[in-house]
């Protein structure tokens, strides 16, 4: 089997990403010591990592299916706001909370599949609406109805344990069980089930897609609501993590979650790229952002290094994807 | 697959004919009654200048349009295409001038496209890779491109030829019984336009009706049974093989005996300036 050789490796889509990793866990590690590779340190990272990847793979799979959803900034804050408002404000259960703010989540993909499908509009344009539309149904709604852009919430039980507490010593959200459960989930129905392959065909060549019969219109709707109610799952969690919802935060992960995607090997114009891909592109981001803290650079740094990163991994991934679109078997070989 | 029928394919009844169809689009006539027949076994050569309507009729024949009047008839009953979707389950098959391929998947995988293998059960049905990668290799070497060996290579490092090949590869093995190449050679250089042409003889021999769409003469007189000139949306001339040279049916595509005249043209120009062809025109 070809994909067992060293060229073989390098030719699949997440090559480029499992370089920029060992690259940058070189660099911290020469300039940081190994504190970021012991478990107080891990779990820095492991928590931005994990918030961030919970997002970026669905995001990710919309990029490979040659869409972009933004909106995701927005629904950060929505998620958090809808569970804080219906269990905290109101004092709902907060299992009622959790079924709100998820479903806003399904709710708002579905609006923005409806108006990609129908309006043929390009979908960062589309996002960037509903991104500023969600933003100011939060703020005000917020503000409508409790007076104040930051709301309590006190969770316990089983939902608090589910979905909002640390683990293993006390350092580790939950949100890492989460992103390593979820990210194995998405690896098996991406590469190893059929659906998979559609995915990357409706990004190689939509019409081309439909011909052969793939409800290529049913599966954008999907990845937009994966989208956007992974984004919801993510601000509901921090809500219920943190005690508390504000209106504001959440417009990083657009750009941290496009970066972690595009590092992790994925073509923005769709058709190429691995989930295990933004799976490491996701774990560099989050060592370069973690890893200037035990560097005695200054932090106001990070930014020049992720900066660099991206545009060194999107020159390396293009030239392994012509690596691999030249690949061909030399004669006589197997 | 279809064994090749036994009697000439001229004799074989057809399996897809347009009777009298007419497109518009608005107060736009685009096709006048159009009358066409392909048989089981036969390649008819569309041929026409740019604009002459040739994307227009493929795209009614694939059910892309539908005609504003005028009738399809398959196995000599009338149908209607109201989707892409529907004709090719009616066997009709399209591939475009690029393949219509993707260029990052593997071969494997985008010759399964929508219909993949797996194995397994249930919601752990797993896409069986090493099917997929036998089965559409052999479908291509079938066709006479042996040197696709390998289904994980990626579409896009193969040839136009390749690509090609490995569309009409995939429209043979699921069936279609008729196969609209819309201009497969026009962006190929010659040794690879040659591959194609091959094909096309292969499709024949199993017993498939081709529809040939071309501007390039010699590839359609190199597979063609039988010939239509379209011109300005209507079947200026339609013939068999050896009805018609190569000149003639040149002539006939720029609309007259255009081609012969700027040919006297020219030397008579380069006869009086002492050799040398005329300026550009601009």
């Amino acid at each position: 089997m070809s994909s067992i050789s060293p060229g073989g490796l390098l030719r699949r889509p997440e090559a480029g990403a499992a370089l920029g990793l060992i690259a940058v866990l070189i660099f911290f590690a020469i300039f940081g010591g190994l504190t970021f590779l012991k478990p107080a340190g891990m779990s820095s990272w492991l928590n931005v990592a994990a918030n961030l990847g919970v997002i970026a793979i669905p995001l990710g799979l919309l990029m490979i299916a040659g869409e972009l959803d933004i909106s995701v900034g927005a629904m950060v804050p929505f998620g958090a706001m809808t569970v804080a408002v219906v269990s905290g404000h109101y004092g709902l259960s907060i299992w009622a909370g959790i079924f709100v703010a998820l479903s806003f989540g399904v709710v708002v993909g579905l609006v923005n599949g409806f108006l990609v499908i129908k309006t043929a509009v390009p979908s960062l344009i589309v996002t960037l609406g509903s991104l500023f539309a969600v933003q100011g149904i939060v703020l005000g709604l917020t503000v409508l109805i409790t007076r104040s852009t930051s709301v309590a919430l006190t969770t316990e039980g089983p939902a608090k344990a589910i979905f909002g507490d640390f683990v293993m010593g006390g350092q580790l959200q939950v949100m890492v069980l989460w992103w390593l459960a979820l990210t194995a989930l998405y690896v098996f129905f991406v590469h190893f089930s059929p659906f998979g392959n559609w995915i990357f065909a409706m990004g190689g060549d939509k019409a081309s897609a439909r011909n052969a019969g793939i409800p290529t219109n049913r599966l954008t709707m999907i990845l937009f609501v994966l989208s956007s109610t992974s984004a919801a799952f993510v601000g509901m969690c921090q809500a219920i993590l943190y005690n508390s919802a504000q209106v504001a935060g959440g417009q990083s992960f657009i750009f941290n979650s496009i970066i972690a995607v595009v590092v992790g090997g994925v073509l923005l114009t769709g058709g190429f790229g691995s989930v295990v891909g933004i799976f490491f592109g996701t774990i560099t981001f989050a060592v370069v952002t973690q890893g200037i803290f035990f560097t005695d650079f200054d932090r106001n740094w990070s930014s020049l290094i992720i900066g660099v990163l991206l545009l060194g991994a999107v020159l390396m991934n293009n030239t392994f994807r012509k690596m691999a679109l030249s690949y061909s078997p030399k004669k006589g070989a197997k | 697959m279809a064994p090749p029928s036994l009697a000439p394919p001229s004799l074989a009844p057809p399996i897809l004919a347009l009777r009298g169809v007419n497109k518009s689009f608005g107060p736009i006539d685009v096709l006048h009654d159009i009358t066409l027949e392909v048989r089981p076994g036969e390649v008819l050569c569309l041929l026409g200048d740019n604009g002459a309507g040739k994307s227009t009729l493929i795209k009614i024949m694939s059910g892309v349009h539908q005609p504003s009047s005028g009738v399809i008839e398959m196995d000599g009953a009338p149908v209607t295409f109201p989707t892409p979707r529907t004709a090719q389950e009616a066997g009709i098959s399209t591939v475009h001038q690029f393949g219509g391929t993707f260029p990052l998947m593997s071969i494997g995988r985008s010759f399964f496209v929508g219909v993949e293998p797996t194995r397994g059960w249930g919601p752990f049905r797993i896409y069986d890779r090493k099917t997929a990668n036998a089965v559409a290799v052999k479908a291509v070497q079938d066709m006479g491109i042996t040197r696709i060996t390998d289904g994980d290579r990626l579409v896009g490092g193969l040839s136009g030829g390749e690509r090609q090949s490995l569309a009409i590869a995939r429209a043979v093995h699921f069936g279609a019984r008729v196969l609209i190449l819309d201009e497969p050679t026009a962006a190929l250089g010659v040794k690879q336009a040659t591959h194609v042409l091959r094909i096309v003889n292969e499709a024949k021999r199993r017993g498939l009706a081709v529809i040939f769409i071309t501007h390039q003469v010699m590839h359609a007189m190199a597979v063609g049974d039988h010939f239509a000139v379209l011109i300005r949306g209507a079947v200026a001339a339609d013939f068999k093989k050896g009805e018609k040279s190569r000149e003639e049916i040149t002539d006939l595509m720029a609309g007259g005996a255009s081609m012969a005249s700027l040919e006297a043209e020219i030397e008579g120009y380069m006869a009086s300036h002492g050799g040398h062809p005329p300026p550009p025109a601009h």
